[in-house]
């Protein structure tokens, strides 16, 4: 099919060193003598591991479970006992610890009962909650839980879904491998995304260094009767960027600060088609995958290995020279060299290469910069690698970002042009990751500052409360004590007493004993009302010879004399409290 | 008449801009202090009270108001720097040991349930009930150490949080010049 196609900027063509390991089919490789299985694998959440040591495991059976949507579930990759859950250096440059599943094979590779299903008669919904639970992920190296991918915007058309088997990188032959083996079932699969995602067209970008590959998906889209594109670019790495390969095939630019659905775009590798296909129709969750081991080795091939097979027992397997000195997993652009031999393979390992200095010569020193440009003009992205790099240096992070370095895919083709061979790519990643930090300890410390303030506000608060309750309670007793006065008062004229005095003061003798016995229990209920009767006995025999001119007097009087005393007495509530404390005490009566 | 046209026309402009002007000074009120804003930015909010104030916020008061800039030890010298990039001061050497991050722990089987960490944790990353076993919110802990003097059975233990793959960093790219250079020499001669 003849198509118009684009062209990114910039762009390199290293020696692509793919034929070597083209020649073999791809080959299974043995049970490796234990497997050390990582729970954290994808993008996104941590799983959770659901067994224990001891515990007997078959093939394809849930061993971490995904933790959040974002995240993929880990299955056991054969069957046999788990030896422990316990931390195991990654295959990352870090060369740090993660939790790991160790399981030790018991030879027989028995699977736990598979559920093939005919996806078309579910619901998306169930289709991509199983592709999560099967732990399908982008195995083009960003190992992106792929059901989170394949919701289709609402707001925007899906134009076109992009099937990514470019394979741009040197060394590394693991898609054109399974292209040219299994071709029809990475295009089952790539049916599945194309029925959940709705697109306009799918375009299957193909580098054109790779026509077998080609002509097998070709051959196996007419013979599934399938109106795919199966497109063939021009060799320039890296082709096989996303951002890349689908400004080659549509055209279209996707900032860093968007999304490729924000444009009406998707994009897959193909080999996660391949396994989306795998866990759907055949119940299969990922337990291994396709890894090229070429390089400094006798017999470059490409291999299915079990997830978590120790990197060097695959190695052996393509019998490496003596003089091997270590592993890169990657390509040579992008890879890195594995700080242990012994770490396992995980579902990013697409390939591995034997190291040795014949192959990768070591790098003569770094010399400055001399602003020749030659960075900038082989970026695919048209940033300043010179620029940022400076600001990267000095550590002026603020102005690295007004250069996009957020842009930059650390393609690596920066540094493989640079005449004065600055390892340009580190200083980006050096300079990002210090960005990432900053972000997380500013949040964090904008949460705490948030925290604190809310817990300040809140005891300033109780306080308030607090505060408010006395005043109140303070209130009340003056009241009391305004209304037992007058009580006092009434009891000490003799003569009768006056009418209304007695119903000003019957209600005042009954609150006090009336209101708290919703709250206070009645045996403590009745010392209070001994103690209040007491004090109203003690304040009667004082008051009863002060006041003498209280008798025959009008309740207007009454109440101006209740309403003085009740000021007085909170006026004098401030100083001898304790004295009044103590007059309940008082034991003379 | 024409000069009265013109007086009423300035005098009409003039009560305009006015009125534009007081719009303009409440909708665009700079809120509070700036530079004690902006001090308070770089600080790192673990509200530990090391610096001898009761927070960072009147930390940062403070510093506004000509206090030195090197009191706050889980700010670090990177904080001092930018304190000093910030205010145009001196950068000073810190004025206590610089420790580094932490979080607290505490010995759940020996916790008694008394609440006292409760009250004195800053960012009530503390979660309890009295006579219940309490524990700590990792995420939210700023590893102030406010909590370890008001228990009084000992089971708070601050725990260094290490480097993890979630929260490491590459490097800076160091390459030993002179080193290489000598080895370079080194391999001319030696052909
Ligand atoms: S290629 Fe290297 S020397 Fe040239 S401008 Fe870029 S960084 Fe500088
Ligand atoms: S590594 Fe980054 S800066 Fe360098 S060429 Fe690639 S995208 Fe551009
Ligand atoms: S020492 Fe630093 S972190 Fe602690 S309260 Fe003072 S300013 Fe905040
Ligand atoms: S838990 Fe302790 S160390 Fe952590 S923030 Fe609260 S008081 Fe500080």
């Amino acid at each position: 099919m003849l198509m118009n196609l684009f062209k990114f900027k910039g762009g390199v063509k290293p020696p692509t060193n793919k034929t070597q390991s083209v020649n073999l089919p791809i080959a299974q490789a043995p049970l490796p003598s234990r497997l050390v299985v990582p729970l954290h694998q994808s993008i996104g959440g941590m799983p959770q591991p659901v067994v224990e040591a001891g515990d007997k495991v078959l093939k394809g059976q849930l061993i971490g479970e995904a933790d959040g949507w974002i995240s993929a579930a880990v299955h056991a990759p054969t069957s046999g006992t788990v030896v422990e859950v316990a931390m195991h250096v990654q295959p990352h440059p870090s060369g740090l610890d993660a939790l790991c599943v160790v399981i030790e094979p018991d030879g027989k590779d028995e699977w736990i009962p598979r559920e093939p299903v005919d996806y078309k008669s579910l619901p998306p919904e169930e289709v991509r909650e199983r592709l999560q639970q099967a732990g399908v992920v982008g195995l083009g190296g960003a190992v992106f839980p792929t059901h989170g991918k394949l919701t289709a915007s609402k707001t925007v058309p899906m134009d076109e879904l992009i099937i990514n088997g470019a394979e741009c990188e040197p060394f590394i032959t693991c898609d054109d491998l399974l292209m040219r083996e299994r071709a029809e079932e990475v295009v089952r699969g790539i049916g599945i995304f194309r029925d959940l995602l709705q697109p306009k067209k799918v375009l299957i970008g193909i580098e054109d260094n790779k026509p077998e590959a080609a002509a097998a998906m070709r051959l196996a889209v007419q013979a599934l009767g399938e109106s795919f594109a199966v497109v063939q670019v021009p060799t320039l790495y890296p082709a096989g960027g996303a951002k890349q390969l689908i400004r080659v095939l549509t055209g279209k630019e996707v900032p860093a600060s968007k999304r490729s659905t924000d444009l009406g775009v998707q994009c897959f590798n193909v080999a996660t088609a391949y396994t989306a296909w795998r866990a759907i129709a055949h119940g299969e969750p990922v337990v291994s995958r396709l890894v090229t081991v070429t390089g400094n080795v006798h017999e470059p091939r490409n291999y299915e290995v079990l997830i978590g097979t120790p990197m060097d027992e695959l190695l052996k397997l393509a019998h490496p020279h003596p003089d091997t000195d270590g592993i890169i997993m990657g390509g040579p652009m992008m890879g890195f060299l594995v700080p242990d031999r012994q770490v396992p393979v995980v579902k990013a390992t697409n390939c591995l290469i034997a190291h040795d200095d014949r192959l990768f010569p070591p790098k003569a020193p770094e010399m400055p910069c001399i602003r020749c440009g030659a960075c900038a003009q082989a970026c695919p992205h048209e940033l300043q690698p010179f620029e940022m790099y400076w600001f990267s240096r000095a550590k002026n992070f603020g102005k690295t970002q007004e250069y996009n370095i957020f842009d930059c895919i650390e393609c690596g083709c920066c540094s493989y042009v640079c005449p004065s061979r600055i390892p340009l790519v580190q200083y980006f990643r050096f300079a990002k990751s210090e960005i990432w930090a900053r972000e997380r300890e500013k949040n964090a410390a904008d949460q705490a500052k948030l925290r604190f303030e809310f817990k300040q506000l809140r005891e300033e608060r109780e306080k308030a409360e607090k505060a408010e309750k006395l005043a109140k309670a303070a209130a009340a007793q003056a009241a009391k004590k305004a209304a037992e006065a007058v009580a006092a008062a009434a009891a000490a004229g003799e003569s009768g007493a006056a009418p209304a005095a007695d119903t000003a003061a019957a209600p005042a003798v009954a609150t006090p004993t009336d209101a708290p016995t919703a709250t206070v229990n009645p045996e403590k209920e009745a010392k209070r009302a001994t103690i209040e009767a007491a004090m109203a006995r003690a304040k009667a025999q004082r008051e009863a010879v002060q006041p003498k001119n209280v008798d025959n007097l009008s309740p207007e009087q009454l109440k101006a004399a209740a309403d003085i005393e009740a000021r007085r007495i909170a006026a004098h509530l401030i100083e001898p409290q304790p004295a009044d404390q103590t007059a309940p005490l008082d034991p003379n009566n | 008449m024409d000069i009265l046209l013109a007086i009423a026309i300035m005098a009409l402009g003039a009560v305009v801009l006015g009125a534009l002007l007081g719009f303009a000074s409440v909708k665009f009120k700079v809120k509070g202090d700036p530079l004690i804003e902006k001090i308070e930015a770089i600080l790192p909010q673990t509200q530990c009270g090391q610096c001898g104030y009761p927070g960072c916020k009147p930390y940062a008061e403070a510093i506004a108001n000509g206090d030195e800039i090197n009191k706050c030890p889980p700010g670090g010298i990177e904080g001092v720097q930018r304190l000093a990039d910030l205010l145009g001061r001196e950068v000073k050497p810190l004025d206590a040991e610089e420790k580094p991050k932490q979080i607290a722990i505490i010995d759940e089987n020996t916790c008694i349930g008394c609440t006292l960490c409760i009250q004195a944790c800053p960012v009530d990353a503390i979660v309890g009930a009295a006579k219940q076993m309490h524990t700590i919110v990792a995420q939210q802990c700023t590893g102030c150490e406010l909590c370890l003097p008001p228990c009084p059975v000992e089971c708070i233990s601050m725990q260094v949080i290490g480097e993890n793959i979630d929260n490491w960093k590459w490097k800076y790219p160091v390459v030993e010049i002179k080193s290489e250079m000598r080895k370079a020499a080194a391999m001319k001669a030696a052909a």
